[in-house]
């Protein structure tokens, strides 16, 4: 991505489960559709119901009394009545029980030769991703924003380093919980290019909401080549300012909790630095990722992500300046 | 009598109030007070800003927080000590008060402990002094975590007996540590 690109604001990512991009989606939303008739049948059915009910009821004014005999009487055929009732709504909850089962067993047939692996880990309030490979050196790290191939399977592992999250891409696919301890998979395959939304859908502490992940489907070739790109160490900055800035980067706070790769920088704690030109936001899709939003987190993240446990980094402007042009060089 | 009527509730107020403060997450770090942990500080400044991490038990989460993300437990294990010594115990070589723990994170020690000052902020430090103490059992256990996001043998902090500190005996010259 080039620089003029990823000052923009980030493209409107879509989040929407009634326009599906991929398969798995698409059979979600079938059921929904298919559960929105027949509700919407039933609620008419007794909206009607209750109309006629109204309707023909016994009508009275100040100087008549209301025509009561019909209601002195035992009902007229009332079990044949009953009898229908619970055999419409027993047919109606079977028919959503089967829709669930064939959605279901349609979501498991997702076909999963040549898929792409995926581990992402949730944290207090980011996503981690590692892209895995039978061959370790074509492994990487990546955060808060997936790039995956569109129509390839996808499988995605999921786990927790802290608190119990939940990942919902809804163009996508379901709802999957993340559980510390344990390991879920989700499966997945995008056949729409684009860009869409995921967020955490478990309560996950104080900035719960702002827990997005991008999911970026793009041709096979150019996940291909972005894939490539990843696997590559970060380069020596050319600039002397942003030398300076690697510097900045090694000999401050900075290195105790993020990894550049091809350098010291090395920590898990937070995310992976290596390629962060190449992504459109920062802080968890909070916010565009161009230097005035970055001297911004990097000066003060509290102020722009209350709890977050990044801390502020009081560093001379000149060295703030340094560092911001060296994290532009990490593409 | 009559006064004593509201007084409960009041006395009650009172102490839910004083409660809350051991849960309180403030968002901002403290300014940097600077020169605390200097050898050269009065010991009242010192005592008062550390207290305010080691009266806070979110302050003192934080601080195995970073226990763990920063690699302590590299080198000092889950405190039951390995290359470096353990902090689990009743000796210290360096002085079991916070300003001399501050002082031995921010500046480093003879013999292998790196100085973290500069590269850990100032209040994440704190954090950590007031969590190393609660590994011996010296802070309050309303305070010390009581539970463990991990596997860990034997009791949680906020259970440990509190050690009675002791400077670590002097070892025999020549002998290899």
């Amino acid at each position: 991505m080039n620089a003029a690109m990823s000052s923009n604001e980030p493209a409107a990512a879509m989040q929407d489960a009634l326009r599906a991009a991929g398969t798995q989606a698409q059979h979600i939303g079938a059921l929904w559709n298919g559960t929105l008739v027949l509700c919407t049948l039933v609620f008419v059915a007794i909206v009607v119901a209750t109309i006629v009910a109204v309707w023909r009821a016994p009508r009275a004014d100040a100087a008549t009394r209301p025509d009561t005999t019909s209601l002195e009487g035992p009902e007229h055929r009332i079990w044949r009545r009953v009898g229908w009732a619970t055999g419409a709504a027993v047919a109606g909850l079977l028919v959503l029980l089967a829709g669930d089962v064939f959605t279901s067993r349609a979501l498991a047939r997702l076909p999963l030769r040549d898929a792409v692996n995926i581990e992402l880990v949730g944290h207090q309030w980011w996503w981690e991703a590692r892209y895995r490979d039978g061959d370790p050196s074509h492994e990487f790290t990546t955060a808060n924003e997936l790039t995956i191939p569109v129509g390839r399977p996808v499988i995605v592992t999921l786990r927790a380093n802290d608190v119990i999250h939940s990942l919902w891409v809804p163009s996508l696919s379901g709802k999957k919980d993340l559980i510390p301890g344990r390991t879920a998979t989700l499966r997945l395959r995008a056949d729409r290019a684009g860009t869409y939304r995921g967020q955490c859908a478990e309560f996950c502490g104080l900035e719960h909401a702002l827990m997005a992940l991008l999911v970026h489907a793009v041709p096979p070739a150019d996940y291909e080549a972005w894939a490539a790109r990843q696997r590559q160490p970060a380069s020596e900055p050319a600039d002397p300012v942003a030398r300076h800035g690697r510097d900045v980067f090694l000999g401050t706070s900075c290195v105790m909790c993020h990894t550049v790769s091809g350098t010291p920088a090395q920590a898990r704690t937070g995310p992976d630095l290596t390629h962060l030109a190449s992504r459109q936001t920062i802080a968890a899709g909070m916010f565009p990722n161009n230097r005035g939003y970055l001297a911004g987190w990097i000066g003060d993240p509290q102020a722009l992500k209350p709890g977050v446990n990044m801390p502020a980094n009081t560093l001379p402007p000149d060295d703030l300046q340094a560092l911001l042009a060296y994290l532009e060089t990490l593409r | 009598m009559k006064a004593s009527v509201p007084l409960m509730p009041m006395l009650t107020l009172a102490l839910a109030l004083a409660a809350c403060e051991r849960e309180q997450r403030p968002t901002h770090a403290p300014p940097p007070a600077s020169s605390i942990g200097n050898p050269s500080q009065p010991a009242g400044a010192v005592a008062r800003a550390h207290d305010r991490y080691e009266q806070n038990a979110y302050a003192v989460s934080q601080g195995k927080t970073w226990y763990r993300a920063y690699n302590c437990n590299g080198c000092h294990a889950q405190g039951g000590g390995d290359v470096g010594p353990a902090l689990m115990d009743a000796t210290w070589r360096y002085g079991a008060d916070p300003a001399s723990i501050y002082a031995t994170i921010a500046y480093g020690r003879p013999n292998g402990m790196p100085a973290f000052g500069g590269r850990v902020p100032e209040d994440q430090i704190w954090q950590l002094v007031a969590y190393v103490r609660s590994l011996s059992g010296q802070l309050p256990s309303s305070v010390a975590p009581s539970r463990s996001d991990g596997l860990q043998a034997g009791k949680p902090e906020a259970r440990r007996e509190k050690e009675k500190i002791r400077p670590e005996p002097p070892s025999n010259p020549g002998e290899l540590r």
